[in-house]
């Protein structure tokens, strides 16, 4: 049993050898997917009476939900409620619409737009590392 | 049932004409929910009825501004001191939490690190069973995990649930590595011996990196409260209280909050101003640095705005307030600060993308360190060595040096500019001022004073000046024309004494007759003096011919049927021009004039201020392309206007600057505010603009040139070479450094003094 733990070329490679490639290959590529290919959830924003589209976001290591459709032209609130002390998501930044806002930890935040123009707006945690975003239609 | 109908007003703003009130109201009426809008054009108010269940006040507000106006938002809001507040007292606590969770963290890991030495020492291996001391660390290490490093996993946890992962996602994988294979060496040491491996345990490297960038974390949470430094001290600016002037006299003092339009407040020497207004009576001197970085006091007088948070200095006056909460001066500084502050720079964009595919691309990387090191180290040691490469790529890596980068810098820096009265729209307008290379200024209003002066006062041989400037003054006082205006300055200024006049009578065009101190006094210009048939002496008509090649407007003074002086008054050229001027040539900036004067006029000013070309009889519809066509010649270019007539100049240029402040019309078109009439502020602007700019590059090839490097390091990429491995302990002090690092130079922009 112990032959097999000698000092081994690339070419010969051992059983566990063969076992952890194959693993950290799938590993690495189950990474890869879930990070940046596989689908996620698209919310609609409800419209209420008003015509203020009215969206509720909770931020707790990330934004969910994250990919939030409105229409152009109408008034959005979007209420950010910050479900963590995390430091991490403490400001959140919509640089297309110029907005930097400090997020209370445990209170919702509401933020008003008024997308004039088609198109995918990012919205980022203080340092890029939450993201979600905006579809207007 | 539904809810009765709600009454609201909102005030509209941009009506210029009855047909925008119209428009106005037929907006609002269509409005699902509204039974009845009114427009008011001369109060700028709309009283609308519309039932709560069906629109909503935000609602109204879209309505408006789909006709084309704009709601002014309800005062008073101090939205932003609160929000400021809420958040200052979470991070506060947020801090000290964190500084109990590093010394934890730090204690612990210096006992652990000791206790894990020892076993290099020979003489100790064999007194100490190896079993029982791994216990203890592993009892040492958990409250490092539980408790200081806690909020990395969930934070981790938290973002894997929603398919991100950042910063906290490698520290925990990283770290949760090492502890779980020193773990199962602790627990299960018989398995590891039986595959002939030491059971060795990694909880000095776990617990020193959690300690490690904890340190990190508490280091740049103190630097990360020092960029808003700026805009926290603006926010603090703002007044508490007021002291109003009741309709029966009686002074009280009231809260902010409190004070309506319309209320006289009275203002001591030394007292803070607590919002803004006009002057009705008393006269002071103001210090007005906060807003504006003018650092000599203003004088001021009735008839004259003030400007909340802007320090009495002397006098005590009375004010009425015109303007409460988020309309003031201030409000929309800190809006304006905080609007530019939440920009994104076209140069970070590259940061951006790469920040966003950062962190899981770390993790593959690690993931194929460990494959590597396990497949190609000798068998006795592959599982150590690729343990801790795995996780010193994991530690090293650090996006937030790049995710900082940018954004510590404009907040420094916008902060530091509206310190200096100069107030940046936005990133891309800052990024735009370090490219321009060539300057256009609109003559009138920022090189000169924008409105005329007097320039020499030439009296008759035989005549007293005093005398002559005070009868002059005296009919001057009585007429509306600017010029006018300009004399009496002038003689309000030489302290001649001020005298009644009667009879007084404005001559469309020409100029002014009234009688004073039983003479008939005539201002007014040649054609004046001709209908009443008096002529002029040789001397005077040769002093009135040199101030006229000086293109000068020359009024001519006669007294009791005698040409008695000369008064000339000119559009003059601000004291501080000339400086900044060759400042910008010196910075290697182009500047270039340009003015509806005529040629001769444009030249004299040209030559006074050390300009060498100019655009001279430029019409105001012409400006924007005078602006296009130095662009043309491939320049970027930079147009300082004073916001009144060169909105579209403005908004052509790669950056507009809008020189006066105040002004909402300037605020909105220009890329850059300066709150005071100096082109010094345009020296500052680009200053700072260049600094910010050097800065933010440092940071970006800093936070790129150390994870490209750190990382390959780390996965062992020196090794075959040099034999040099990166200890994980080692890995997270460079992580904790660099963000820190990042940060310390963009807090050096604190340091910017404009010259």
């Amino acid at each position: 049993m112990t032959d097999r733990l000698t000092p081994f070329s690339l070419i010969s490679m051992d059983a566990s050898a063969i076992t952890v490639t194959l693993f950290g290959l799938a590993l690495a590529g189950f990474v890869v997917w879930y990070f940046f290919f596989s689908s996620r959830p698209v919310a609609s924003a409800m419209s209420s009476s008003g015509g203020v589209q009215e969206v509720d976001i909770t931020v707790k290591g990330g934004y969910s939900p994250d990919v939030i459709e409105v229409e152009r032209g109408k008034p959005v609130r979007l209420n950010f409620y910050r479900d963590e002390e995390n430091s991490c998501s403490e400001e959140l930044l919509m640089p297309d619409f110029n907005i930097r806002r400090g997020l209370p930890a445990f209170k919702t935040t509401g933020i008003d737009l008024l997308p004039q123009q088609p198109g995918r707006f990012e919205f980022t945690c203080g340092m890029g590392m939450l993201r979600g975003s905006l579809l207007v239609k | 049932m539904s809810p009765s109908p709600e009454t609201t007003t909102l005030d509209i703003e941009g009506m210029s004409c009855a047909a925008c009130a119209s428009a106005v109201e037929k907006s609002l009426a269509r409005t699902p929910g509204v039974e009845s809008a009114l427009v008011n054009f001369a109060t700028e108010k709309a009283t609308v009825q519309y039932r709560p269940d069906q629109a909503t006040p935000a609602a109204l507000k879209a309505a408006v501004e789909n006709a084309g106006y704009g709601v002014v938002e309800r005062a008073p809001d101090t939205s932003a001191a609160d929000r400021q507040a809420e958040i200052d007292a979470q991070k506060a606590a947020a801090y000290r939490q964190l500084k109990r969770r590093f010394g934890v963290a730090a204690g612990l890991a210096a006992v652990v690190m000791v206790l894990s030495m020892l076993m290099l020492w020979p003489a100790a291996m064999m007194r100490i069973n190896m079993s029982a001391l791994n216990w203890v660390l592993l009892l040492l290490t958990l409250p490092v995990l539980l408790f200081s490093g806690r909020e990395f996993y969930v934070s981790a946890w938290n973002g894997f649930l929603h398919r991100a992962a950042n910063m906290d996602t490698l520290i925990a994988v990283g770290t949760g590595a090492a502890f779980i294979y020193s773990l199962a060496a602790t627990v299960a040491p018989g398995f590891f011996l039986s595959r002939g491996l030491r059971p060795e345990v990694y909880y000095d490297t776990t617990a020193t990196i959690i300690a490690l960038i904890l340190l990190g974390k508490v280091l740049e949470l103190r630097a990360k409260t020092q960029t808003s430094a700026a805009m926290r001290s603006l926010i603090g600016l703002q007044a508490k209280t007021a002291r109003v002037v009741r309709p029966d006299g009686q002074e009280v003092d009231v809260d902010i909050n409190q004070v309506r339009l319309g209320d006289i407040v009275l203002v001591r020497p030394g007292e803070k101003i607590a919002t803004d207004g006009l002057i009705t009576e008393g006269r002071s001197a103001l210090d007005e640095a906060m807003l504006t970085g003018e650092s000599l006091p203003v004088e001021k007088q009735a008839g004259d705005a003030v400007f909340g948070a802007t320090l009495n200095k002397t006098g005590s006056f009375r004010f009425r307030v015109t303007k409460v909460g988020a309309d003031t001066l201030l409000a929309q500084i800190v809006r304006l600060v905080e609007d530019a502050q939440g920009s994104r720079a076209p140069i970070q964009r590259l940061a951006d993308k790469v920040s966003a595919v950062f962190v899981p691309t770390v993790v593959v990387i690690a993931i194929l360190t460990f494959v590597l090191w396990f497949d190609l180290a000798p068998a006795g040691t592959r599982l150590p060595l690729a343990l801790v490469n795995f996780v010193a790529v994991l530690i090293i890596a650090c996006p937030c040096a790049l995710g900082l980068a940018t954004p510590t810098a404009i907040m420094v820096s916008t902060g530091k500019g509206a310190e200096h009265g100069v107030l940046i729209r936005n990133a891309e307008a800052l990024e735009k001022a370090y490219q321009v290379n060539t300057v256009l200024l609109d003559k009138t209003g920022t090189i000169t004073l924008g409105e005329p002066a007097v320039t020499d006062f030439w009296a008759a041989p035989g005549q007293r000046p005093e005398t002559l400037l005070a009868l002059a003054a005296a009919v001057e006082r009585q007429s509306e024309h600017p010029l006018a205006a300009a004399v009496v300055r002038y003689a309000e200024a030489q302290h001649a004494p001020s005298q009644p006049a009667v009879d007084f009578k404005a001559v469309e065009g020409r100029g002014a007759t009234a009688t004073v101190a039983g003479q008939a006094v005539l201002i007014g210009n040649a054609g004046l003096l001709a209908a009443a048939h008096i002529s002029l002496p040789e001397s005077l008509e040769a002093e009135a011919a040199r101030l006229l090649a000086q293109a000068k407007t020359v009024l001519y003074v006669a007294v009791a049927g005698q040409a008695a002086g000369l008064i000339s008054v000119a559009d003059t050229v601000r004291e501080t021009s000339r400086a900044a001027i060759q400042r910008l040539q010196n910075m290697g900036l182009e500047v270039v004039m340009m003015t509806g004067d005529n040629p001769e006029t444009a030249a004299q000013v040209a030559a006074q201020v050390g300009i060498t070309r100019y655009f001279a009889e430029v019409l105001p519809a012409d400006k924007a392309a005078h602006v296009q066509a130095l662009q043309a010649e491939g320049r970027v270019v930079a147009m300082v206007g004073d916001g009144i007539n060169d909105a579209p100049a403005l908004a052509r240029a790669d950056v507009g600057l809008a020189m006066g402040g105040g002004t909402d019309v300037a605020m909105e078109t220009a890329g850059i505010t300066l709150m005071r009439a100096d082109l010094q502020g345009v020296v500052t602007a680009i200053e700072l603009s260049r600094q910010t700019i050097r800065t933010i590059r440092q940071n970006l090839f800093f936070a790129f040139v150390y994870n490209t490097l750190g990382i390959p390091i780390a996965a062992g990429a020196l090794y075959p070479v040099f034999g040099i491995l990166l200890s994980p302990m080692l890995a997270a002090g460079a992580m904790a450094l660099s963000s820190v690092s990042v940060l310390t130079n963009s807090l050096r922009l604190r340091g910017f003094r404009a010259h």
